[in-house]
């Protein structure tokens, strides 16, 4: 039993608590920006580049399919620093909130591409041939009759990998974005105390578990009895 | 019936995949009102056939008009014919995030830009033509595949087709489910429905059909009436797939 206030000094001490709750709000505030702009830019961008995939012009697949595995391949962290030490020799610098920001979009981009185009494959031909029969161009064909049926079964993957790219926000911290993690270790530099990275972590955990529990009532929410 | 237009007619038709010639040169002409039956062994070509009448195939060569218009002309617009042929496919292809009032109407609304409103109601008039207008506002996974199949036969229907073509129909249907699509198929052929339809319900060819086509390794081998197609075939192929048929 000793060692127990030991252990709530060193990681809930209530004082550093008190004093670093701002901070962390401040974090929290940055987090839940970034991640939302690279949900929307992320999952917008995948699902055009899945949709243009779906016209099967082989050279502009081919290019997608680069990119996509390019980004799927690379450590988000080597892209981030990689982007934001190296655009300035080129003469652009970007802050490095819009780094962040792009690198994950990109990311998101990259993963969900590949899981919104598995979904369009695996919609059956014969839903494709029904609406074409019918007179419905390819275009409204993708729109109306695949997409919709596409996209239900993508939502588990989807969101999975959402989570696990917004979560990758804390890497901002090596760039000195002020997001939750950037805030939690400058406060346990100045304070030389673990609680304010608790306090992160329990943060993490607060922010993420509703869209874990969300992704999974989406989940049965979508799912339909096939045929 | 003599000296009217054909609705469809096929002229050495030609479709191979990959070098292997699945059609042969098809001559073939139906009439208004006309139904048309075709049979073969698997892999005779007949599917592939009844789907380049509205180019889900591609054809290789030869030419198809379909009420006096060249299907495979470039100046026509595909998807303007399609809509005046209607197609049911074997395994029904309902769009599954729909209602049936839902799936029959998309092309309504989407495709001759009828206000929804209006779309609806001759959906509805369409699913009351296939006794489903109870079903409506049901999606295909609450429905029997009879009733499926039935929807989808619907579906084509509220286009006003000139011509339906029929894949298969009943293949994929529970016996006891089978009757009630063929009935509905019956209403149309009195409704003076054109139709080809590539099935082996041979009760319903005999009572329902004008002729019968008979099809092996991508040709036309013979056809006539009903009866003597499946009473008195002229050919050894015929008589010995209505034999195998017939067991």
């Amino acid at each position: 039993m000793q060692g127990s206030p030991r252990f709530v000094d060193v990681f809930f001490n209530w004082v550093l608590i008190e004093r670093y709750f701002p901070a962390i709000m401040k974090g929290v505030a940055v987090t839940i920006e970034i991640a939302a702009a690279v949900v929307v830019t992320g999952l917008a961008l995948g699902l055009i580049l899945a949709i243009v995939r779906a016209f099967r012009f082989l050279p502009v697949s081919a290019l997608i399919v680069v990119f996509a595995d390019a980004f799927r391949a690379l450590p988000p962290l080597v892209l981030i620093l990689l982007v934001y030490f190296g655009l300035p020799n080129l003469g652009v610098s970007l802050p490095s909130f819009a780094v962040l920001w792009l690198v994950l979009s990109l990311v998101l981009a990259a993963f969900s591409e590949e899981v919104f185009w598995a979904g369009l494959l695996s919609v059956p031909k014969g839903q494709w041939e029904a609406a074409r029969s019918t007179g419905l161009g390819f275009l409204e064909t993708l729109v109306y009759v695949v997409l919709p049926q596409a996209l239900r079964l993508t939502v588990p993957p989807i969101t999975n990998r959402t989570v696990v790219i917004t979560k990758n926000t804390a890497l901002g911290t090596v760039i000195g974005v002020g997001e939750i993690l950037n805030q939690a270790t400058t406060a346990q530099s100045f304070s030389g105390n673990a609680t304010p990275l608790m306090m992160g972590a329990i943060t993490y955990v607060i922010l993420f578990i509703p869209v874990v529990v969300l992704g999974r009532f989406l989940e049965t929410r979508f799912a339909w009895r096939r045929l | 019936m003599s000296g009217a237009q054909p609705i469809l007619e096929i002229r050495g038709l030609r479709k191979s995949f990959n070098h292997v010639e699945v059609l042969r040169g098809i001559d073939l002409a139906v009439l208004p009102q006309e139904l048309v039956f075709i049979i073969g062994p698997s892999g005779s070509g007949k599917s592939t056939l009844l789907r380049c009448c509205n180019r889900l195939e591609e054809p290789t060569g030869g030419s198809i008009h379909v009420d006096g218009v060249d299907i495979m002309a470039r100046s026509t617009d595909i998807n303007a014919m399609r809509r005046r042929i209607g197609m049911v496919f074997q395994s029904f292809n309902l769009y599954p995030h729909m209602t049936a009032l839902g799936n029959v109407a998309l092309a309504l609304v989407k495709v001759l830009r009828k206000p929804r409103k209006e779309a609806h109601r001759i959906a509805l008039g369409a699913l009351d033509r296939v006794g489903l207008a109870d079903k409506a506002r049901a999606y295909p996974a609450e429905l029997s595949g009879g009733q499926q199949q039935r929807v989808a036969i619907a579906r084509a229907l509220a286009l006003e087709p000139k011509l339906m073509l029929f894949d298969e129909p009943t293949s994929a249907l529970d016996p006891e489910l089978v009757g009630s699509v063929l009935n509905v198929m019956r209403e149309l052929k009195r409704g003076g429905m054109t139709m080809l339809v590539v099935s082996h319900e041979m009760r319903f060819a005999r009572d329902a059909a004008d002729r019968v086509i008979f099809m092996d390794h991508g040709a036309i081998v013979e056809e006539g009436r009903p009866d003597e197609i499946f009473s008195r075939p002229r050919e050894a192929r015929t008589r010995a797939f209505i034999a195998e048929l017939a067991r």
